[in-house]
Formats: C-alpha cells, sequence, structure tokens
C-alpha cells in the first residue's frame, strides 16, 4: 500500500506535512532534514525540487531555490542522496518543484527513480491536470506514484469535482489565492471556503497549504481537512544559522503539543 | 496548410497552459471570451478607431532607395517605429486593454524588458484611466531609465524585481504571481507571442495588422502583388508573427526571423533561442527554451534588451519545426553596423531590435527585382547610449 494512503487510514486528524528545498541551506542538508523532520514527528515530507524560476512561490522559497542550485543541486543528486532514506525513515515522502527540470531528466526515468528510492507522490503546480491525464497517468500508473493535483480558492466545484476523480493520496487545498508564504491568520472567507470543500464528500482526503505559518493556523487547517502543509515558515527556520537540527525539532513540537 | 492554434491551445507539439490552478480561472475566462471579443462588431470598430486616430496607423511601407542600392535590391521599410511610442508594441497594448475592460477588470500589470511594452501598457492605462503596474527588472531598471521615468509620468507604478537575474524573465515570473495573488480584478497585459495559451493567438491576432496593411501597400508601392521576402527581429515574436501572418499560407514569399546572436552563438552570451535551445517548459507554454541539461532557464544576452528572452513563442517554435520560416541570427556588431547604415542612408534611427532584422539584408544576396521587406519594429531614441558608445568607440565622429 501507498503510504500516503497507509498514512491516512491510520491517522484521521491535524496531519503535519512540512516543505522544504532539498539542498538547502547546504547541499548535503537534504538527507539530514528529511531524519530530523521525521525523527521530531513531522507526518508527511516534501522534499523541493529546485527550479530557476518557481513562478507560485513567494520570496523566502524563491530564496531557498536559488540557493540549492548555486550549491549544485539537480535530480540526479538529489536521487542519490536519497537512495537509502528508506532504509531509515518511514514516513510518505513526495517531491515538488515545476515540470520543466523533470521533463528534461525524462517523465518515465523520473517515476521510475521515484520508485526505486521510495517516492510516494510528487506534487507538480505547473503541470495541468488534462495534460497530465493524457500524457502521464499511464506512466506515474506504472511506476506507483501518486500525482497529487491542486485546488484553489477560484477552482470551480465541478473543477474540485473533476480534480477529485483523477486524484489519488489526497488533495491539496491552496488556501488562498496567493503565491506561497506565511500570512496571517485565515480570514472568514477563508475558512468558509475550507467548509465548502469538506462539504463535498469528495473521495480523497484534503490537507490545506500556503500561509500555514504558525500552530493557531495548522489548527484551524484542521478543522475543515485531514491537516496542513506548513512550507515557507519551515524554510525560514533553516536559513538561520545556529544549529539546524535542533530548530526543527523546536520547530515541529510547536504543531504537535496539545 | 492551418497554421491556427488548435482548440486544446496547441501550435503542433508547443503551446499549451502549463499554470499552477490558482491561475486556471483567469486564463479560462480569456480562452472563453477572446475569440468572441475580437470579432465583436463594436470592438472590431473601437480596436481599429484607435489604432486610425491614436497610434497613427496605417503605418507606411516606405521604399529605402540609397539602401536598395547598397545591397542590390529592392527594400521597403515597414514603418512600426511611427506608431505612437516608437514601436509596434502599442498595436498589442491598445487591442488587449479594450479585452481588459470587456473583462470588467479595473488592474492592469505587465512585465517589461526594455521598457517598451510597459510604456506602450502605461499609455493605454493612462488613456483608458486604469491603474497600473509594470514589473521591472532592476538590472533593466538600471539600463533603461528613461522608460521608467516616462511610465511613472504616465502614472504607472513601476516595481523593481530583484529575484534571479533581475530581467525580463525574472519581470514575468513577478507579474504571474502579482496575477495568481490578485485573481478578481486584475487583468494581465503580455508583451510578446508568449505564456499560456490563449495569450499567444490573442497577440498573434492583434499584432496581424502590420501584415494586413502589407497586402495593399505592397501593391500599391511596388508594383507587384506579394514581396519575395518578409523579415523580421524576433525576441518573443510579436512583430515577426505580425509581419508575417497574413503570407503565411502564401509559400512563394519567404519569411526570415532574425534572432539576436549576441557576441555569437558559441560565445555562451547569445539570445539565439531556436540554435541553443531545445524543447522546454517557460511561462506556461512549452516551446523552444535556453535552458540547462538539467532543466534551469538560463539568461540570455544580448546587447538589445527586448531581444533577450530565454524562450520564444510557441507559434515561432512550430513555425521553425515545419520550415515555414527561415531562422537565423546577427551578432551585436551586425546589429549596430546595420543601424548606422540604415541612420546615413535613409534618415532613420531603428532601435537596436530592428536593426537585426536589417543586419540580415548583409547576410544574404538578392536578386536586383526582389521586393524585400524589412519590419522596422521601433525606432532607436531608447538606444541612443549604445549607440553613442558605439560612436566614441569607432571613432565615428572623426571619420565622418
Ligand atoms: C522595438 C522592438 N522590437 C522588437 C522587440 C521584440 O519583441 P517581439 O519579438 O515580441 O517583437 C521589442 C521588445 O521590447 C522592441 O521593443
Amino acid at each position: 500500500m501507498n503510504r500516503i494512503d497507509k498514512l491516512f487510514r491510520e491517522k484521521t486528524t491535524n496531519i503535519l506535512s512540512v516543505y522544504f528545498t532539498a539542498g538547502y541551506p547546504l547541499i548535503d542538508s537534504t538527507v539530514k532534514i528529511v531524519r530530523a523532520l521525521a525523527d521530531s514527528g513531522a507526518d508527511m515530507i516534501e522534499i523541493g525540487m529546485p527550479f530557476s524560476d518557481p513562478m507560485a512561490d513567494g520570496p523566502v522559497i524563491q530564496h531557498s531555490n536559488e540557493k540549492s542550485l548555486q550549491n549544485g543541486m539537480n535530480l540526479k543528486l538529489l536521487f542519490n542522496q536519497l537512495s537509502d532514506i528508506r532504509k531509515e525513515v518511514k514516513i510518505p515522502l513526495l517531491l515538488m518543484g515545476y515540470l520543466n527540470p523533470v521533463m528534461q531528466f525524462g517523465v518515465e526515468n523520473f517515476c521510475m527513480q521515484c520508485l526505486r528510492v521510495g517516492i510516494d507522490g510528487v506534487i507538480l503546480p505547473d503541470l495541468p491536470p488534462l495534460v497530465y491525464t493524457e500524457e502521464y497517468l499511464s506512466i506515474f500508473n506504472k511506476y506507483e506514484l501518486y500525482n497529487i493535483l491542486l485546488i484553489s480558492p477560484q477552482s470551480s466545484s465541478e473543477r474540485i469535482t473533476a480534480i477529485d476523480k483523477i486524484s489519488r493520496g489526497f488533495i491539496y487545498i491552496v488556501s488562498s489565492s496567493s503565491v506561497t508564504g506565511s500570512k496571517g491568520n485565515f480570514s472568514d472567507d477563508q475558512m468558509s471556503y475550507f467548509k465548502r470543500v469538506s462539504k463535498m464528500d469528495l473521495v480523497n482526503p484534503c490537507l490545506i497549504g500556503f500561509g500555514i505559518s504558525n500552530r493557531e493556523t495548522f489548527m484551524n487547517a484542521g478543522i475543515y481537512a485531514r491537516g496542513g502543509i506548513i512550507g515557507s515558515a519551515f524554510v525560514k527556520i533553516l536559513g538561520n544559522d545556529g544549529d539546524v537540527i535542533k530548530n526543527i525539532s523546536q520547530f515541529i513540537k510547536e504543531f504537535k503539543s496539545n | 496548410m492551418n497554421y491556427n492554434v488548435d482548440e486544446r491551445g496547441y501550435y503542433g507539439v508547443f503551446g499549451g497552459a502549463y499554470i499552477p490552478e490558482m491561475m486556471y480561472p483567469n486564463v479560462k475566462e480569456l480562452a472563453d471570451n477572446y475569440l468572441k471579443i475580437l470579432n465583436d462588431k463594436k470592438f472590431k470598430d473601437e480596436f481599429h478607431s484607435l489604432l486610425k486616430h491614436y497610434v497613427g496607423r496605417p503605418s507606411p511601407l516606405f521604399f529605402a532607395s540609397r539602401l536598395s542600392s547598397f545591397h542590390n535590391t529592392k527594400i521597403f521599410l515597414k514603418r512600426e517605429d511611427l506608431n505612437h511610442t516608437g514601436a509596434h508594441k502599442i498595436n498589442n497594448t491598445v487591442g488587449q486593454i479594450l479585452i481588459a475592460k470587456r473583462l470588467g477588470k479595473s488592474r492592469i500589470i505587465a512585465e517589461t524588458g526594455a521598457g517598451q511594452h510597459g510604456v506602450a501598457t502605461a499609455t493605454v492605462c493612462a488613456l483608458m484611466g486604469m491603474k497600473c503596474i509594470v514589473y521591472m527588472g532592476q538590472t533593466d531598471i538600471e539600463r533603461q531609465l528613461p522608460n521608467v521615468l516616462r511610465m511613472k509620468m504616465l502614472g504607472a507604478e513601476v516595481v523593481a524585481v530583484t529575484s534571479g537575474n533581475k530581467t525580463l524573465k525574472d519581470a514575468t515570473n513577478e507579474a504571474i504571481r502579482d496575477w495568481i495573488s490578485n485573481p478578481a480584478d486584475t487583468y494581465y497585459i503580455i508583451g510578446s507571442v508568449v505564456g499560456p495559451h490563449p495569450y499567444p493567438d490573442l497577440v498573434t491576432r492583434l499584432q496581424a495588422v502590420i501584415s494586413e496593411e502589407m497586402q495593399h501597400q505592397v501593391k500599391e508601392v511596388s508594383g507587384k502583388k506579394n514581396p519575395d521576402y518578409i523579415i523580421a527581429c524576433i525576441g518573443g515574436g510579436s512583430n515577426a508573427i505580425g509581419s508575417f501572418y497574413h503570407y503565411l499560407n502564401n509559400e512563394s514569399v519567404k519569411l526570415i526571423a532574425v534572432e539576436a546572436g549576441g557576441k555569437g552563438i558559441d560565445s555562451g552570451e547569445t539570445a539565439a533561442t531556436m540554435v541553443t535551445g531545445r524543447p522546454g517548459i517557460i511561462h506556461g507554454s512549452k516551446t523552444m527554451l535556453m535552458q540547462t541539461d538539467d532543466g534551469q532557464i538560463t539568461e540570455p544576452y544580448s546587447i538589445s534588451a527586448g531581444l533577450d528572452y530565454p524562450g520564444i513563442g510557441p507559434i515561432h517554435s512550430y513555425l521553425h519545426e515545419i520550415k515555414r520560416v527561415t531562422f537565423d541570427n546577427v551578432t551585436d556588431d551586425e546589429a549596430l553596423e546595420a543601424a548606422f547604415r540604415l541612420t546615413r542612408l535613409e534618415g532613420i534611427v531603428p532601435a537596436l531590435e530592428s536593426a537585426h532584422a536589417l543586419a540580415w539584408l548583409g547576410k544574404h544576396q538578392f536578386h536586383k527585382e526582389d521586393v524585400v521587406v524589412v519590419t522596422i519594429s521601433g525606432r532607436g531614441d531608447k538606444d541612443m547610449d549604445a549607440y553613442i558608445k558605439y560612436m566614441e568607440q569607432t571613432n565615428y565622429y572623426k571619420s565622418e
């Protein structure tokens, strides 16, 4: 069974998924951060594949992408770094990034490598659902890889239903009309959008991402979805000097404590 | 042959709309409505009236007799440089602002490199009384200060982009991010035949006025029904496709697109996408793209700020693939030389971009009776710094 399905079966609420960019702050930070996140109690990890032009990302993740590329990160190296990750990490691991580097690597080759190292799902915001189903679905299925699709406050109900039909694993609810980056708390409009989606009786479970920066926004995400995804707020602490790994366990503790 | 975009937004394998879900409703709204609007009688009347009385169209097709003698053929210049604001860019912004109004949008955003598209956008926003935000790379802001000040005088807010290499590609990313964050009231006026479907087709149709006018002008000034050649410079490809559009199905007309070779295609400092690129995805479109082996988009170089885009419009990738259009490139130096030649022989100072099209004249053997149309996409006022530098370096003042 795909580890994503297993997670959603075993844990019903407040699932905590964390994004960071591979190769940031240092080229060999990737595995250390995955390990620290898993040890600290994160439920799922999204490993960012850096891209020169991350059009759906705000300044924090843009910066980590830029730095990671300067550090020399690329897909081949990333798969090498992750070669033995399944010997120690059991939680679901996803890769997140943009389509072009994956296309140049070769989509089939990419899926094959994901299967080899134990990646459970992929998030490619600029791969439209229609192109995915027409061109890539069969390849993803062949390598047992889930493609996680996004919905936004602008998505119509019909479109959300259509996206639900072709989704596997979970649906990524983008919390607001925005690029990634932490803002204040959720507005009433945002909460009613989450509620609207939760009432749709979708086949797939949902996680809310974009703009989850603290315990309060995370807990609010948990009201109408199965949990939340933290990106920029986490990447920000990696940029800080000092003991990166210690920062991680402190950071996660804040979200996990009851 | 059918050169139009298909209903899914592709030209062959190129094009499409590789955009995040957050942008989907806006792009879909435009895709669902643009043809209806373009074909609406009231839109057409308003668009053509503005092109005539505000932009100053039709732009002349001028027989350049001294330049013709020099190249030993017959050269006709399509004078887009005489348009209001000094380039072909305004054809597009006039059309798109009318579309924005019909879609009920009140806030306009745009990207700009050299500042020409930014000025053309700020201009129509002033005309229509609409709020205008222009994204421009910090590097370009420093290189093109007069255009920045012009945009501000026109009432636009110019936002300095400091991400990436701080040039056109990054300004476009930032405009896209703005649109994602402001989906309700904002319309994005893109500046060339690039971006997700329907933009490449929309901008193509708006710039097609260039070749529409040529059709009767060529007969009138040359006596021949069709030209033998049409030559245009190409960055994203809007003045080129505008110049080619009505001749695409006329195989007797040779269509030449001239890319910026920069310091030479093997120098690593070039913007010649067709030679150095391969298919990839940039700004929502699958097209020829300058990139690393790992699929990271690289920074192009050209002396002309309007041509240094690492991609190219998807329709051009298609026309290149099926060989309907010949793509070639010229270097910075060849373009500079051609700019001075036109200036001295015809009293026309061209934009550095347009000078690339002119430079191709020296790279080809024409017949004496050939009718050769060259599109002068813009005027050279904005490039005076580069021209002055060239004159100083070559002791131009002394030698003349
Ligand atoms: C005068 C002029 N010509 C040409 C271009 C290149 O654009 P395109 O290839 O879309 O015509 C520009 C772009 O800024 C320009 O200002």
